[in-house]
């Protein structure tokens, strides 16, 4: 075993490591970054970031260069997110962008296609959403009821968009947007959907910004009324829309290196800084097991993280170790906030970044961790996704698989 | 980057399987478990120091394999999930461990030997029967290189030949190591029925032992850590093994047994149990790989790489080896099921070496320091 990286790895490291130097400043203590997730201001700073990493060669690290990235691999990709997370810069909001439309449109754009948007999106001049949750189809995506009707017989006719999507992250800032529909509800449910991309600014369009339970709004409801789409801009056969939504979710960023906050480290220092009726917080047995457990779930996260790394650095697939670290640690972070506030005792409940310790992280941890366990993969999917692929169990008796969409019951 | 074991480690670990498939089936764990009058597998012990694990990490001028901690938890690892009754921890993560780090260059030359041929067999003796042994808490001792005290529970205490005991130097004296030959004069062997019968212990009474100090004077309760913090690592891996044998154990019986007209392995009430313990398993895996590491290139934070192992691999078993039972329903309660086999070796796995509340303590504590003094 070695935790060093290799010659190459090691040179591509220090490569980005003083790039980051020059064009971003270094994080360091009660430094933050100005803009915040859901502020309007984050939108520009982050194109200018995106294309300054475009200028500098770090942007889309591990796509092809005719399509303006760096020709790489996964592995430099990670070994530069890990270093940028180093640095004062924008909150993510090209990872749909990079990690999931632009891997869609590689396989299943036209040449004219990808030369068009893959260097646009990557240069930062195009943000992209992802239309796929529905009201009526969440964790079971294939339930989804946006209709796609031809516009007349011909082959290459137009389609016309009806219907309603939910939990589209950065819809209200997002340029163009990828698009799962149902063509055909006679159709058993995953073989009657077609898949599309469009211009946002289309006519017919509608975000609505969704109010989370921390009060900011980073994703959105869309409704579609006779939104006009050239079927050119169909990726994929007509009905192949669920092989096109695997591809998609199968790109689904390797996790960046970011850690979620409170970790191990912050509830470590709170503890460390809190005084009880009986003495140091740090000194009490319950709350020195806990610390043991948290440690472990963190340390075993990091570690799986090295093992990911080592299966790319040998050009590998990744196994199934993104479910295991997000199932954990999305959790965890749950946990924590609700230890931390606990440990504040009666001021536990005050959101006010001035007076509850570590600028509120752990009151603002409390109201974002459930969305934690359900975006990407709620915790009882990646179950799901552990039993059957890697355990190999069974597949839940199914029936909706067979049926005719139309025929399915749906309940209200 | 390379956080995985190389190719012959690989290797070796196949030869391991391969091997204890074949010797240590359950049938053969079972007949150490039905035999009150047998401590372990005799011609199992012989054939695995013939083969040279038991000296894996005795250097070669002394008769060993000359290999590294990351072989040694590799060969572990399969131990666990077979269960393999015999005295391998005892005498080589333990009594080996100690003559490595504390013995004399006689001492080396007189047991290492030995130990690697598995003619004789170590262990060590500290706890002083129920609670936390500690510090001030130690009685027995050495007074003009005779020893006196009771030691309750040691582990492999019947079927070894020597021990290294933790006692006072003189009444009140430091606390220091010895070798105490088991078949010399003053000393009196009963064994003690445990909650894992497959692996043997002994009440050890000394009445006027001959008693050999091993590594210097006073050093005795700082070395008895220093063993056991290099020993967790490798027991890290036996409970991983057996986790993970408790995991493929219950997913095979969901698979193939059938209620309400499906396999109970399709119901997500066991689907969920089971990817749980998947992911207690793989985060146990990672922190005992770490720990390999730390061992074979003797790491400055060994210790904590060590007792994170501990809690995790202690953790991940003994959840996998109770909700092996759950998913085996009333078969899994019975003596004829091997599940129960499973669950008595991860409870008797979490409490040897200290049990998993004081670990977790200790890795807070070490943790603390870490960052105290400003290392990350």
């Amino acid at each position: 075993m070695d935790f060093n990286d290799s010659p190459q790895e090691a040179a591509f490291r220090a490569e980005a490591r003083a790039w980051l130097e020059d064009n971003a400043e270094r994080k360091g203590p009660g430094k933050v970054y100005r803009y915040k997730r859901g502020e309007p201001e984050l939108i520009p700073a982050a194109r200018a970031w995106e294309e300054r990493k475009f200028e500098g060669g770090f942007s889309g690290i591990s796509l092809p260069r005719e399509y303006g990235g760096r020709g790489e691999t996964r592995l430099q990709q990670i070994i530069f997110a890990e270093e940028e997370a180093d640095y004062l810069i924008p909150p993510a909001v090209f990872s749909i962008s990079h990690g999931m439309a632009v891997p869609t449109l590689l396989t299943y754009a036209t040449e004219e296609q990808k030369q068009r948007y893959v260097p646009a999106t990557l240069r930062g001049d195009e943000i992209w959403c992802q239309m796929f949750s529905e009201p009526a189809g969440g964790s079971d995506l294939a339930g989804l009821r946006t209709r796609s009707v031809r516009d007349g017989d011909a082959d290459d006719a137009d389609w016309i968009i009806n219907g309603h999507k939910i939990w589209t992250s950065g819809a209200h800032y997002a340029d163009m947007a990828i698009l799962v529909t149902r063509s055909d509800p006679d159709a058993p449910k995953h073989k009657g959907l077609t898949y599309f991309f469009f211009d946002m600014k289309s006519p017919g369009i509608e975000v609505r910004p969704i109010r989370q339970i921390s009060g900011y709004s980073n994703f959105n409801e869309v409704f579609m009324t006779d939104l006009r789409i050239p079927d050119a801009q169909r990726l994929g056969d007509v009905g192949q829309g669920w092989q096109v939504a695997i591809t998609t979710l199968m790109n689904e960023r390797v996790s960046s290196g970011v850690r979620p906050a409170p970790d191990f480290e912050d509830i470590f220092d709170l503890v460390r800084m809190t005084e009880l009726e009986n003495g140091p917080a740090i000194a009490d047995g319950a709350i020195r097991e806990k610390l043991a457990d948290w440690y472990i779930k963190a340390q075993g996260v990091k570690l799986i993280r090295a093992r990911l790394m080592t299966a790319l650095s040998r050009g590998e697939r990744p196994g199934p170790e993104n479910s295991v670290s997000k199932l954990v640690s999305a959790f965890r972070r749950q946990e924590i906030a609700h230890f931390g506030m606990d440990l504040l005792d009666m001021g536990g409940g005050m959101v006010d970044p001035d007076l509850a310790p570590m600028r509120a992280m752990y009151q603002q941890a409390l109201l974002d961790a459930p969305g934690g366990r359900i975006a990407a993969g709620s915790d009882e999917i990646l179950r799901n996704i552990i039993s059957e692929r890697v355990l190999g169990l069974p597949p839940d008796i199914r029936v909706d698989k067979e049926l005719p969409f139309d025929e399915l019951p749906s309940g209200r | 980057m390379n956080f995985d074991f190389s190719e012959e480690q690989y290797l070796l670990r196949d030869q391991a399987k391969k091997f204890l498939n074949d010797r240590a089936p359950p049938a053969a764990v079972r007949a150490v478990l039905e035999d009150d009058a047998t401590s372990h597998d005799h011609g199992l012990w012989r054939d695995m120091a013939r083969l040279g694990w038991v000296g894996t990490t005795i250097p070669e001028e002394y008769g060993g394999a000359g290999l590294n901690g990351e072989d040694l938890c590799v060969i572990a690892e399969e131990l666990g999930r077979t269960l393999a009754p015999t005295p391998f921890s005892s005498s080589v993560y333990l009594a080996t461990e100690a003559l490595l780090m504390a013995g004399s260059e006689l001492q080396k030359q007189d047991y290492l030997p030995d130990l690697a041929a598995g003619a004789r067999i170590g262990c060590m003796a500290v706890a002083e029967g129920i609670g936390v042994a500690h510090a001030t808490s130690i009685q027995t001792s050495v007074n003009d290189g005779m020893m006196t005290g009771k030691k309750l529970p040691v582990a492999d205490g019947d079927a070894a030949d020597f021990a290294i005991v933790l006692a006072k130097q003189g009444a009140v004296g430091d606390l220091s190591l010895f070798l105490v030959d088991l078949d010399g004069d003053g000393v009196h062997r009963t064994p003690v029925e445990m909650i894992d019968p497959t692996r043997s212990h002994a009440e050890i009474t000394f009445e006027g032992a001959a008693a050999e100090p091993l590594g210097a004077p006073g050093d005795g309760w700082s070395l008895t850590q220093a063993i056991f913090d290099r020993a967790a690592i490798p027991m890290a891996f036996e409970q991983v093994g057996g986790a993970q044998a408790c995991l493929d154990m219950a997913t095979e019986y969901a698979k193939n047994r059938f209620a309400f007209g499906r396999a109970i392995g399709s119901f997500q009430a066991i689907k969920h149990k089971l990817a749980d313990i998947y992911v207690a398993t793989e985060l146990a895996r990672a922190n005992a790989y770490y720990g390999a590491w730390a061992l074979a290139n003797d790491a400055p934070d060994l210790p904590t790489a060590a007792a994170a192992a501990r809690v995790a691999a202690g953790e991940a078993y003994n959840l996998a080896a109770r909700e092996n039972i759950q998913t085996h329903g009333g078969m899994g309660f019975t003596w004829e099921f091997d599940c129960h086999m499973y669950y008595r070796r991860a409870k008797l796995l979490s409490l040897a070496l200290g049990g998993e509340r004081r670990w977790k303590d200790r890795l807070v504590s070490l943790l603390e320091t870490r960052n105290s003094s400003g290392e990350e």
